[in-house]
């Protein structure tokens, strides 16, 4: 048969030599080898306090965008939704009355917009199917939780926090990824 | 008349109970930071980092890991035979300390106006004292082992017990050729004699090299730990243990480990002396207290080096099978035990006749 590797070798069935037999510069060997990877660079990451940097394309938790004002993005237009091939996404759309205009940017909002994250696979597709640019996915991940009740992201999970009364919070959510905050549709 | 009888010397009673006192909780708190040790160079061995969590360092560890062990519920088989089940784990550790008794730990303070000793007991019979307590240490684990009313925790304290016993042989027989050099038992007599001379690893290697092995395995440390062997042998004799008492078989080992360093560092690394240095003019010019503190720093720096290298043995060789370990025992450690103990006999007897045969 055709070895799969360069590095196949056949098994070496020879009797032992009085120099192998005698174990103990064999042991001293790997005590060499163990010893000096006392003094190796660690690969661990020491995780809460130092976290790998992710990469710029990666798909994290969904944030319902906000823009320069404070005012949620979201129409409730649904496109999300049909585009999300694993069927996470439901929302229910309200109509704005007088007075919301600071609240919500266009005449129609999202009254409720869930996310069941035990169903979506991160695949971006609703960020892409977005007109308003008013869903992306962050660089975080859903932490654990106990129920899966738990997993079904509302509005109160998703939305940004506020620009104009949290700028910090705002800029954390953010996080290192830069998002046009105005008019936002020249993708 | 028998007055005399009752006048005893309270303050060499009172003397020997804070030296025990502070014996055993070093030893204790030694045996705890072997397990933060052990786990720490398990750790660089393996590129990890180790516990690092609890304490700067991790150093607080040994107190989370304790706790843990303290508040887990206690479980005693119904099966089992109570009072033996309680007895083994309690034993391994009273057998684990006592053999600290007569290892000198320095030379002697001079305080309040007296000599202290920091040798718990300077008997003439130190080593054979040494070997029968450790021998002791075998009924924890088969107490443990038959109390336990499993057949596996049984058939595990049989393969420990005849380990044990298989290496206190040869171990026995390496501490014979020591003794024919030294010609003295007393631990305090052989350190006093390295002192003068040199150390005894230098006449004997090879003793000291069986000795080590010996060591290991009556510490059921790597590569001998099959009575412990957690994954493929089912555990050992501890199996039906839980809670603290499972814990004491652990720490007994730990304690083991940190006596058995001290004892290999006092018969064979000069014990306490300090190297390179002649303790007496030490003594004379700077004082017998500062001289004794340093020798007791000495022989801890020892006793930690022989630590790690416990611990850098266990993260290298993997587990001998049963097979192999009473092979190395029976038909290799013990002809060469008793092959280097004819060698010194032969040798000390020559240099007795002035090197003529």
């Amino acid at each position: 048969m055709e070895p799969l590797t360069s590095r196949a070798r056949a098994v070496d069935r020879k009797p032992m030599t009085m120099w192998e037999k005698m174990y103990l510069p064999a042991i001293a060997k790997g005590m060499s080898i163990t010893f000096s990877h006392m003094f190796k660079k660690k690969p661990t990451v020491n995780y809460p306090e130092k976290t790998r940097p992710f990469s710029p394309v990666f798909r994290g938790l969904h944030v319902l965008n906000r823009d320069e004002q404070g005012r949620e993005r979201c129409t409730a237009c649904g496109l999300c939704a049909v585009a999300c091939p694993a069927e996470a996404i439901t929302m229910e759309g309200a109509e704005r009355l007088p007075g919301e205009e600071n609240l919500y940017r266009e005449e129609k909002y999202a009254a409720k917009y869930e996310i069941n994250m035990l169903r979506c696979i991160f695949c971006g597709l609703c960020e892409e199917a977005c007109p308003k640019d008013a869903i992306y996915l962050s660089e975080t991940f859903a932490p654990a939780n106990y129920t899966r009740k738990g997993f079904i992201y509302g509005k109160e999970e998703l939305l940004i926090p506020n620009p104009v009364t949290q700028p910090e919070e705002f800029a954390k959510a953010q996080g290192g990824r830069v998002r046009p905050a105005g008019d936002g549709n020249g993708k | 008349m028998y007055l005399t009888l009752l006048s005893v010397d309270w303050f060499l009673l009172i003397e020997k109970a804070v030296l025990i006192a502070i014996i055993i909780s070093v030893s204790l708190l030694v045996a705890m930071y072997e397990t933060w040790g052990e786990r720490k160079v398990a750790a660089f061995m393996q590129d990890r980092r180790g516990p690092n969590r609890a304490g700067p360092g991790g150093l607080f560890q040994p107190l989370a890991d304790g706790l843990k062990l303290f508040m887990k519920e206690e479980i005693i088989p119904n099966s089992s035979n109570r009072f033996l089940f309680v007895l083994g784990p309690g034993l391994a550790m009273l057998t684990a300390m006592m053999t600290s008794a007569v290892v000198p730990w320095s030379s002697h303070f001079n305080l309040f106006g007296r000599e202290i000793s920091l040798q718990i007991a300077d008997i003439n019979i130190g080593i054979l004292y040494i070997f029968g307590v450790v021998s002791m240490g075998v009924y924890g684990i088969m107490i443990g082992g038959w109390a336990s009313n499993n057949k596996f925790s049984l058939l595990a304290a049989i393969r420990g017990a005849s380990q044990i016993i298989s290496y206190e042989l040869a171990m026995g027989i390496s501490i014979i050729a020591l003794l024919m050099i030294t010609g003295s038992l007393s631990l305090k007599d052989i350190v006093e004699q390295q002192q003068r001379g040199h150390y005894y690893i230098l006449l004997q290697p090879l003793g000291f090299l069986i000795f080590l092995i010996c060591a290991f395995a009556e510490c059921n440390r790597t590569p001998f730990d099959l009575s412990e062997a957690e994954n493929e042998l089912n555990f050992g004799y501890h199996q039906e243990y839980s809670s603290m008492k499972l814990g004491f078989y652990l720490f007994a080992e730990y304690v083991n480990m940190f006596i058995s360093s001290a004892v290999m560092a006092t018969l064979y690394w000069g014990g306490y002396d300090i190297p390179f240095v002649n303790d007496a003019a030490f003594g004379q010019a700077h004082g017998q207290n500062l001289l004794a503190t340093l020798q007791v720093v000495s022989l801890f720096v020892k006793i930690v080096i022989f630590i790690f290298f416990f611990m850098w043995v266990r993260w290298t060789i993997p587990r001998f099978r049963y097979d192999q370990l009473m092979r190395l025992g029976w038909k290799i450690l013990i002809p060469l035990a008793i092959f280097n103990m004819l060698v010194t006999g032969f040798l000390v007897l020559l240099k007795q006749n002035h090197w003529h045969f």
